[in-house]
């Protein structure tokens, strides 16, 4: 398991260095950055000698290397629109969009697996077929449909929750939480819900696909022949089973949630990194862009990391000599 | 006599489909004796598995038994509550499937499949549970069970497997097992093996076998009684031997002769010429008349019943309606 888990470390040092080199070409070839920085009078001449000192007249590869260098250390330049350090402006926006993200997911994996598990043990009913075609619904309408839909009806119409923003926040550190006051939580419903709603249908009805499948096998048969009860054939030998590709999809889903939590961040102006990215497009500040990017690969490799590792806690199979027998 | 463990009579099986009802199993009756084998042999699609799943209650949906009933040890056990079914389950019917790969959940402990079973079932101590479990592998022949039992299904063979499988049947101490072609998925060599671990760890228990196969090999070496199957009908039932020695359906005489004879000469095997009819063309009369070589015009019409041709034996064949009306013979 170890030696399996180093490989996959290996993999993804190269992903990340991969994707860094992306970073790099658009940082310094998107638009130049001298042209970006100085005003219309400056001397060809001035232009030259900051191009010296930025270091943008070394090769390339020495370039690339000063790029990775000081991304490993954290550093991504300075912001052009806001003159900051692009770190420290992600890290002040990051707070916001994990806990957002994690709400969702929190929301999106109970749902999908409650609701998996109960449309595929009761087939045929009539509830089920309500949640089937309103999941239909859930994974064909699109996020800011959904999350205008949302304000419209809970802020503007009914007004119990607010329709933007985080709330109050609170500061633990450095990270400022919006889940410890009531505004805060009042706030992260709705964005949460919206920002949910495609992936617990997904889970849900990956979920019941393999339930359904499952149930059909012989070892749930087996079971039965021996007289065990309905709850523990269900949840304990069946939901068990249907996990592997469950964890697969969360996972992913996680990452995609994190990264694509743009509109979501939009509709409801939170105060998130995708928000951040946004507006950084907007005016073309590459920095904040290539930083973006390295981190969002980051967040994936870490996340396809940890559901490498849940897959040995749950499938023994694939525990065997270091993992050789399951692939 | 004693009374039958299990009774079942006139059991029939059927499948609504849109192409009108399929009956699976039509009409079967038989007992099985405390402590007796019952093999139960036939083609495959005979209604073989499927009587098997009758009885413990396990058909899939959306197959039925439309008519008969199923008494084990007297008390009707066809169309209980599940609840009262899942104390059968187990309890005083086990079962074994065919395919010893499948039948365990590759994600749980053999010790975890085991003791759950048998807490389930006795109310005894994890502690005790797991000392049974130990005892019942080192019974079933699984070499060092105290150290195997924390294993996972898929760190055993599929021998080794068929055992657990069998351990787990048997590890309630029902009276009756149903072991559903338990060696078919297994290679040659271990069959024997398996079948031979079956029968003594049954007959320690005093436990019943219902012992469903195409094998009439096994079943000669195992059994005590035989049912041979057609399209859905016992068409011969009675004791090993004398079927076999004196197969008396044309079917059964077919079937027999199809087993090979050590040191006999080496002649051919006979072959029972064309397939089992579908289920959803099964010939007027007897199931069997398109086939048979001493078909007669009665079996084209009626339906043969089980004739009762000698103690212990009926035979559900025209040839044998007394008065004796001797069909002519077409070979």
């Amino acid at each position: 398991m170890l030696a399996l888990i180093i490989r996959r470390l290996a993999q993804s040092v190269l992903v990340m260095l991969f994707v860094a080199l992306i970073a790099f070409v658009m940082f310094r070839y998107v638009g130049d950055p001298i042209a970006s920085m100085v005003g219309v009078e400056t001397r060809i001449a001035e232009q030259e000698i900051m191009r010296d000192r930025l270091g943008l007249n070394d090769p390339v590869f020495m370039q690339f290397l000063r790029f990775i260098g000081n991304a490993v250390q954290g550093q991504f330049g300075i912001s052009y629109r806001l003159q900051q350090p692009v770190s420290e402006l992600i890290m002040s926006r990051l707070p916001a969009t994990i806990e957002l993200a994690f709400a969702s997911a929190t929301i999106a994996l109970i749902g999908g697996v409650a609701l998996g598990v109960f449309t595929a043990l009761r087939q045929g009913s009539f509830a089920t077929g309500a949640i089937m075609a309103a999941s239909l619904v859930g994974v064909s309408l699109p996020t800011f449909l959904i999350g205008i839909a949302l304000i419209y009806i809970f802020a503007v119409e009914l007004g119990w929750l607010p329709s933007f923003g985080r709330g109050q926040v609170v500061e633990l550190g450095w990270w400022r939480t919006g889940l410890l006051t009531e505004s805060g939580l009042r706030s992260i419903i709705l964005p949460a819900i919206t920002l949910s709603l495609f992936q617990l249908t997904l889970i849900m009805r990956l979920v019941r696909a393999e339930m359904l499948e499952v149930m059909r096998t012989e070892y749930i048969r087996f079971a039965r022949a021996r007289g065990l009860s309905d709850k523990a054939i269900n949840f304990g030998h069946a939901l068990r089973n249907t996990l592997v590709p469950v964890i697969t999809i969360t996972g992913l889903q996680l990452g995609s949630v994190i990264a694509f939590a743009i509109v979501t961040e939009t509709v409801f102006q939170w105060p998130g990194v995708g928000s951040l990215f946004i507006t950084s497009v907007q005016v073309v500040d590459v920095p904040v862009m290539a930083a973006y990017l390295m981190f969002i690969a980051f967040v994936f490799v870490v996340i396809n990391l940890i559901v490498d590792i849940l897959y040995f806690a749950v499938d023994p199979r694939l525990r065997v000599d270091g993992g050789a027998a399951g692939k | 006599m004693t009374e039958p463990l299990l009774s079942v009579r006139g059991l029939t099986v059927e499948f609504p489909t849109r192409r009108g009802v399929l009956t699976a199993v039509n009409n079967v009756s038989f007992d099985i004796m405390p402590g007796e084998v019952l093999g139960v042999v036939g083609e495959s699609g005979a209604g073989k598995s499927m009587t098997g799943s009758a009885i413990i209650g396990l058909i899939e949906r959306p197959g039925r038994i439309a008519a008969g009933e199923i008494r084990l040890q007297g008390e009707r056990i066809d169309g209980i509550s599940p609840s009262a079914m899942r104390t059968v389950r187990g309890r005083r019917i086990g079962m074994i499937f065919q395919d010893p790969l499948t039948s365990l959940n590759p994600l749980y402990r053999i010790s975890d499949q085991i003791v759950e079973t048998i807490r389930t079932h006795l109310p005894i101590s994890l502690a005790e549970a797991r000392r049974r479990a130990i005892g019942l592998l080192d019974d079933v022949g699984i070499p060092d069970a105290e150290r195997r039992i924390d294993d996972y299904p898929h760190q055993f063979s599929g021998g080794m497997r068929q055992r657990v499988v069998i351990a787990l049947a048997l590890c309630a101490e029902p009276d009756l097992v149903i072991a559903d072609e338990p060696t078919t998925a297994l290679d040659v060599s271990v069959q024997a093996q398996i079948i031979d671990v079956m029968k003594r760890i049954c007959a320690d228990r005093g436990a019943a076998i219902m012992l469903i196969t195409h094998d009439m090999g096994v079943i000669a070496e195992t059994a005590n009684r035989v049912a041979v199957l057609y399209a859905g009908r016992v068409v011969e039932i009675g004791p090993v031997r004398d079927v076999i020695k004196d197969a008396r359906h044309p079917y059964s005489v077919g079937l027999m002769g199809a087993i090979p004879k050590l040191g006999g000469d080496a002649e051919r095997l006979t072959q029972i010429p064309g397939s089992m009819p579908r289920l959803s063309a099964i010939p007027q009369g007897c199931a069997f008349n398109p086939r048979c070589e001493r078909v007669f015009d009665r079996c084209r019409v009626e339906r043969p019943e089980p004739i009762a041709v000698a103690p212990q034996r009926e035979v559900a064949c025209w040839l044998y309606d007394e008065p004796r009306s001797d069909g002519r013979a077409h070979a």
